[in-house]
């Protein structure tokens, strides 16, 4: 089988289209390659749009946690203290098992239990909280004198916090947030081993790197695979988000860039 | 446990939930806490070690040194962790044998890979196949915590290299000019000054640590997260003396409060040794406390 057959039986695998069965025995490194690329499909899906839908709730919790009214800013408070507080791997698994049972009452709920629908809202609601703590952070930060020029101007607080604070605190914001973005990504491998079931062996590339490393009980050839579509989309992601941080920094004569991808580890989960 | 609960049969309320959650499984369930405990215990001062020697290889001025360390620390960084504890499990487990191997049965001449199979000489196999079960359950847990240092070394010895290009060139400077060899400055100016400056990153990172415990699951390791899921499931009356429906939630629910409770303790804990260590320390955090004693 030519590896040009096996990229189109197992391209799109992950989200159920080409070949049913997975390859059994034999395995080429060809079907590893696409197999396990095939799974990126999943990690871009739910980082990508949890990274999108996460970044408004974060916008609006860390302004809640920002502002002087208690009874918006303790419960974004304790929001935030109970995602970053917690493992995401414990949270997977409480998830499930909630929605599961939910299920039984309302069968509402029966698309959660799925990982397609499940894991992209926990996933929504963890990068919420964590971005949410590192805007708040920056919108702590953003100068008094801008806010001061603002009013002087004579701007609303709407068009105050539309075209000076959200603006700043964003560039204040963007290297940190980079690096939640890159775990963000690291983190959606944990997915299909939290509970959430792989429906007729559709998984992410860290099930398919896993599925390939128990059938040969080679681990030498799957993970470096894997290791390196996350070393790829780690670049991808560093790009874009430099575009946009170039963007937002471009009023600024030459500022120094702060390294991107920088010093700290926190946002692993 | 207790001389009460001989017939849980005849057990309800209360009584019948102190029995169920005493029970010899519970008590298992229990000792696996001390599990992740003892996880702890041991990779955080072996992945602070690791982060030591990585930050020196990085900072190094022998090139292939230098590139080690930096290619370690940019390698782990930039792959999901889960992936690597994966990798390593059995990566390590396959070196070791391999190496066993070799020194073993120097003249054993079938191929080791065959096929799917990972074939060693029987006396090379770690641990040896007719060892006895607390064996097997040792050199699965040391794996995994040599797993867990290799990564979080990594991660340490990127705060530590940050932390030891932080120390103000000027005090380095002053050492080389009291003629300190830049061993002796190394030891006796870097290391002390540079903890200030890694400690944020540290105490990050011992956050990350403690949320990534759960992960021994994967590592086939009896954690709280295999017991919550096997305690939790469904029990039906042939099988258990204690029947209950789908419980799974409310024991994950209970690893979650474990988990913010452990990483609040912590929080209030770090910061007091943050406050501790900026005492007369020439940054910002050192000036503020200054001002407030005045």
């Amino acid at each position: 089988m030519s590896c040009y057959e096996t990229l189109m039986d197992y391209g799109l695998r992950s989200i159920g289209i080409g070949e049913r069965l997975l390859p059994r025995g034999d395995f080429t490194l060809c079907q590893q390659v696409v197999l396990i690329g095939s799974g990126m499909i999943w990690n871009i899906y739910f980082g990508a749009l949890s990274l999108v839908t996460g970044f408004f709730l974060a916008t609006a919790l860390a302004l809640a946690k920002a502002g002087r009214n208690p009874w918006l800013s303790k419960p974004a408070n304790a929001f935030i203290f109970v995602f970053r507080g917690s493992p995401l791997f414990i949270q997977f698994f409480f998830a499930y098992f909630l929605f599961l049972s939910l299920k039984q009452s309302y069968p509402f709920f029966t698309p959660l239990t799925s990982a397609t629908w499940g894991a992209l809202l926990v996933l929504f609601l963890n990068t919420a909280a964590y971005s949410a703590e590192i805007f708040h952070g920056a919108l702590l930060s953003v100068p008094k004198g801008d806010i001061e020029a603002a009013e002087a101007y004579g701007f609303s607080p709407r068009t105050r916090f539309r075209r000076i604070v959200w603006p700043t605190m964003l560039r204040l914001a963007w290297p940190a947030y980079t690096n939640e973005a890159i775990f963000l990504f690291h983190a959606t491998t944990l997915v299909f081993f939290s509970g959430f079931p792989a429906t007729a062996q559709k998984g992410d590339a860290l099930y398919y790197a896993n599925y390939f490393a128990d059938k040969t009980f080679n681990p030498f050839i799957p993970y470096p695979i894997l290791a390196g579509y996350f070393i790829l989309l780690t670049l991808v992601v560093i790009g874009l988000f430099g575009a946009v941080n170039r963007h937002l920094n471009r009023h600024l004569p030459t500022a120094p860039q702060r390294r991107r991808a920088g010093m700290s580890p926190g946002f692993l989960r | 446990m207790f001389a009460s609960c001989a017939d849980p049969t005849t057990l309800h309320g209360l009584g019948w939930l102190v029995c169920y959650l005493t029970t010899a499984k519970h008590l298992s369930f229990y000792a696996s806490f001390g599990t992740v405990l003892l996880l702890l215990a041991i990779t955080a001062p072996t992945a602070l070690a690791m982060g030591f020697a990585g930050a020196v290889a990085a900072r190094s001025r022998i090139a292939p040194l230098s590139w080690l360390g930096r290619g370690y620390i940019a390698l782990v960084r930039g792959v999901p962790d889960i992936a690597f504890f994966l990798f390593f499990v059995i990566a390590l487990d396959q070196g070791i044998e391999y190496l066993r191997h070799l020194w073993f049965c120097p003249d054993w001449s079938e191929p080791i890979r065959q096929g799917s199979d990972f074939r060693v000489c029987p006396p090379a196999k770690a641990p040896l196949g007719n060892a006895p079960q607390w064996v097997h359950e040792i050199y699965g847990f040391a794996l995994a915590v040599f797993t867990f240092a290799i990564v979080f070394g990594a991660f340490a010895a990127n705060v530590l290299f940050g932390a030891m290009r932080a120390v103000p060139r000027a005090q380095m400077e002053t050492a080389e000019a009291y003629g300190m060899t830049p061993r002796q400055s190394f030891r006796r100016i870097l290391v002390p000054q540079m903890w200030v400056y890694a400690l944020p990153g540290l105490s990050n990172l011992w956050m990350v640590l403690i949320k990534a415990t759960p992960l021994l699951f994967l590592l086939g390791v009896e954690d709280i997260v295999y017991w919550a899921r096997e305690l939790g499931g469904t029990k039906t009356p042939q099988f258990t003396e204690y029947p209950h429906g789908d419980w799974r939630m409310w024991y994950f629910l209970f690893l979650l409060v474990f988990y913010l409770a452990f990483t609040r303790v912590s929080e209030i804990v770090l910061e007091r040794v943050m406050a501790r260590l900026t005492k007369g320390q020439a940054t910002l955090g050192g000036e503020a406390q200054r001002k407030a004693a005045a």
